[in-house]
């Protein structure tokens, strides 16, 4: 372990003051990522913590890892989620690991509430309290990039996080962006930010990482390399992108469209990864160390709608999800309809999934009268409608009525308030990702203490139980889901990209942390993954969650996954068994 | 025969940053200290990038800037002699397009010298070394 990666960073943002901290037994230990964060947010974050108050900490965390190995390129975010009232925990990419670590900090905690709204400017060892009244209240959150890029120094090698207007005002999904175009998307930590009164973050560095065995450090790294950029591991982020899954789920009855009223459309959705690529691709970009460039720009042409002759070139980044919550959730057929939402929630600082199940649930009560005009302010929403939908975007963000102000909290207070529980999609207060393959992704998606789909390896599992036409006895199912998740404890404490799983097996990861100077091997790092995920679980269960009691909405076990309807008995006995495991009450060391 | 680092291509750069970081290892570390070649945004990402590295030029103004004769002329670019160097920064203003780095820990310029490693590990084919005329 080098000397910078134990460094933590402090930020009070009540009294304006800043201190650096030694925690070298947490990067140790627990390597980083995820496995210090755990233990930081634990140790900060009191019991019973209003999410948005100012007892609640934002922990952002990297690994040993970060800005050193190839994909070893995002950044950990830990808080109490105002969203679900337990653990928040968030992945983002862009700049921000390497600007962390390269600043010489292996986290940087925020804690309190700023009387007047600020944002941090963290360069060369200082932080800074800078005055955020002029960018509170912008329209949009790209033009807050824009304004920050201008006058804060560290081009080239820093990251601008900061969110929009939904994250001021609460919404309880709101997002923290991240370089414009990645997202510290779900489970609210962009509220957490406005409650704060921090509009964003400007972080840079450049310094350097002593390496202990350079030879080795480098001859690891050329394999990674080499692997990463040749082999076909890797081979389906590169070309399409995740928007690549769009088909595929699609023409397997996976994809939820309409609120999962169904699981495909009739033919190739127009925003396809490859339709998308044909007619919209208009750049690709990596995170920072990353070699593989999996984030696809669309580039959106349109006219004025008044004026002739004049358009405007919006830039979008599209991805599986954000394409199949504000696309195939709303029964959206147009592409150019599903990249003009993209963009409306990235300009207020929406989580793009959690916007669309809530527009899809809103559109289903609509028609079936639960809420009518006089809730919705006159609009009446409709599947593929966008103009429409857009409109709710910007009430959704600034908490227009009660009836938004509800949409703002999510589908679990929507159907609470105005009932259609059975559609309402979440899972444990989270609503549901772009996967409808079956059991296993349900079960991962209800057990899960991470952000989406990248939660879990369910969805895999249910395709790969599909492709065998095996079934798992409930147990095995749980076991199986439990054991991949431990793993993947390993990789966010890294902190390495999960599309890199393939890459980073257990005794390769013992061998990246040897050359570091860390001894670790695969026995270790096992149990390690185990150890990591009790402790969220265990900060879960303290905020008040129960996986016994944890509700499955009707429609997600009635409409047929490709491998038919799911069980619910089934679910109920896998989450026994999934809670036995995390509890830490099957035998297993961890 | 002399080779150049050439930026070839620039609209297939992914800002991955693979460049930057091959630079550093040079030095026997990590991260970007003493990297020669950055790369920053052309006005937000959205509009591609753009990628600074010395471009050798036959009469070098950074070469001329420095007071203590420090800098060398070298097969291709320039070469630093550190133990002449006095930290004055007179290179780094010198250089119009800002490819002169600067070591804040050692307190040094740093300057490519056209080995062409980061080409190497650029993904797409943005960099390469390409033979320069009379060199």
């Amino acid at each position: 372990m080098d000397r910078f990666l134990p460094r933590v960073l402090r930020v009070d943002l009540t009294r304006k003051r800043s201190w650096v901290e030694e925690r070298p037994d947490l990067f140790r230990d627990r390597i980083g990522g995820t496995g210090a964060a755990i233990e930081l947010l634990h140790e900060l974050c009191p019991a019973g913590a209003d999410p948005l108050g100012p007892e609640n900490p934002i922990v952002f965390a990297v690994g040993a890892l970060s800005a050193l190995y190839p994909l070893a390129s995002k950044t950990v975010a830990l808080f109490k989620s105002p969203h679900t009232g337990n653990l928040g925990e968030s992945h983002c990419g862009g700049r921000t690991a390497f600007a962390l670590r390269l600043a010489g900090y292996g986290a940087l905690v925020v804690e309190g509430r700023s009387d007047v709204p600020v944002y941090l400017s963290i360069h060369d060892g200082g932080v800074r309290f800078r005055d955020a009244r002029t960018l509170w209240g912008m329209g949009s959150s790209v033009t807050v990039g824009r304004i920050l890029r201008d006058v804060e120094p560290g081009s080239g090698y820093r990251t601008i996080l900061r969110i929009g207007r939904a994250g001021e005002r609460g919404v309880t999904y709101a997002a923290a962006i991240a370089e414009t175009y990645r997202h510290f998307g779900r489970l609210g930590l962009g509220a957490v930010f406005g409650s704060k009164n921090l509009k964003a973050i400007v972080l840079s560095g450049k310094g350097a990482i002593p390496v202990a065995e350079m030879g080795r450090y480098q001859k690891l790294y050329r394999g990674l390399h080499e692997r990463a950029v040749r082999s076909d591991l890797m081979k389906k982020y590169h070309e399409l992108g995740t928007a690549q899954n769009v088909g595929p789920l699609n023409e397997m009855g996976a994809l939820p469209v309409r609120n999962l009223q169904a699981t495909r459309y009739s033919e190739e959705p127009a925003f396809s990864g490859e339709r998308l690529a044909q007619g919209y691709l208009g750049r690709r970009l990596a995170c920072a160390g990353c070699p593989v460039a999996c984030i696809h720009l669309a580039a959106l042409r349109e006219p004025h709608p008044e004026e002739p002759y004049f358009y405007k070139t919006t830039f979008v980044s599209y991805d599986h999800e954000p394409l199949y919550a504000l696309g195939a959730m709303l029964g959206v057929e147009e592409a150019a309809g599903v990249l003009k939402m993209i963009d409306a929630v990235g300009h207020v600082g929406l989580d793009a999934m959690t916007a669309g199940v809530v527009l899809a649930w809103a559109t289903e009560a609509f028609d079936r009268g639960l809420i009518t005009e006089r809730e919705t302010g006159g609009l009446r929403p409709r599947w593929g409608d966008v103009a429409v939908y857009g409109e709710m975007v910007r009430r959704i963000a600034d908490r227009e009525s009660e009836f938004y102000r509800i949409l703002g909290e999510g589908v679990r207070a929507a159907a609470e308030r105005y009932g259609g529980a059975e559609f309402a999609l979440h899972l444990g207060g989270n609503e549901m990702p772009g996967y409808h393959t079956g059991p296993g992704a349900l079960l991962t998606y209800l057990s899960g203490a991470r952000h989406s789909h990248l939660d879990s390896a369910g969805y895999a599992v249910d395709q790969d139980l599909l492709r065998r036409g095996e079934e798992l006895a409930p147990a095995d199912l749980a076991r199986r889901l439990v054991e991949e998740e431990a793993r993947r404890q390993v990789l966010s404490s890294l902190v390495v990209c999960f599309f890199a799983r393939g890459l980073y097996d257990l005794p390769t990861v013992a061998a990246c942390l040897g050359a570091l100077g860390d001894d670790w091997d695969e026995g270790r790092l096992r149990n390690l993954g185990a150890e990591v995920l009790r402790r969220k679980h265990a900060f879960k269960v303290r905020e008040g969650f129960d996986l016994g009691t944890v509700s499955i909405p009707e429609r997600a076990v009635t409409t047929p996954a490709p491998g038919g309807a799911v069980d619910e008995r089934y679910l109920r006995r896998a989450l026994a068994e999934m809670e036995r495991w995390l509890e830490g009450d099957d035998g297993m060391e961890g | 025969m002399a080779k150049r680092l050439s930026v070839v291509d620039v609209e297939r750069c992914v800002d991955c940053l693979l460049c930057a970081q091959a630079c550093a290892r040079r030095f026997g570390e990590g991260g970007l200290a003493r990297s020669a070649i950055a790369v920053r945004s052309a006005g937000g990402v959205e509009r591609g990038f753009v990628v600074v590295v010395c471009r050798a030029c036959a009469d070098p103004p950074c070469l001329h800037a420095c007071p203590v004769g420090a800098i060398e002329k070298a097969p291709v670019g320039v070469r630093v002699v550190l133990d002449r160097c006095i930290g004055c920064k007179a290179c780094v203003g010198a250089c119009t397009i800002g490819a002169v780095g600067w070591d804040e820990g050692g307190g040094k310029p740093v300057i490519c010298v056209h080995c062409g490693l980061c080409a190497r590990f650029c993904p797409y084919g943005v960099l390469a070394l390409e033979e320069v005329e009379g060199g």
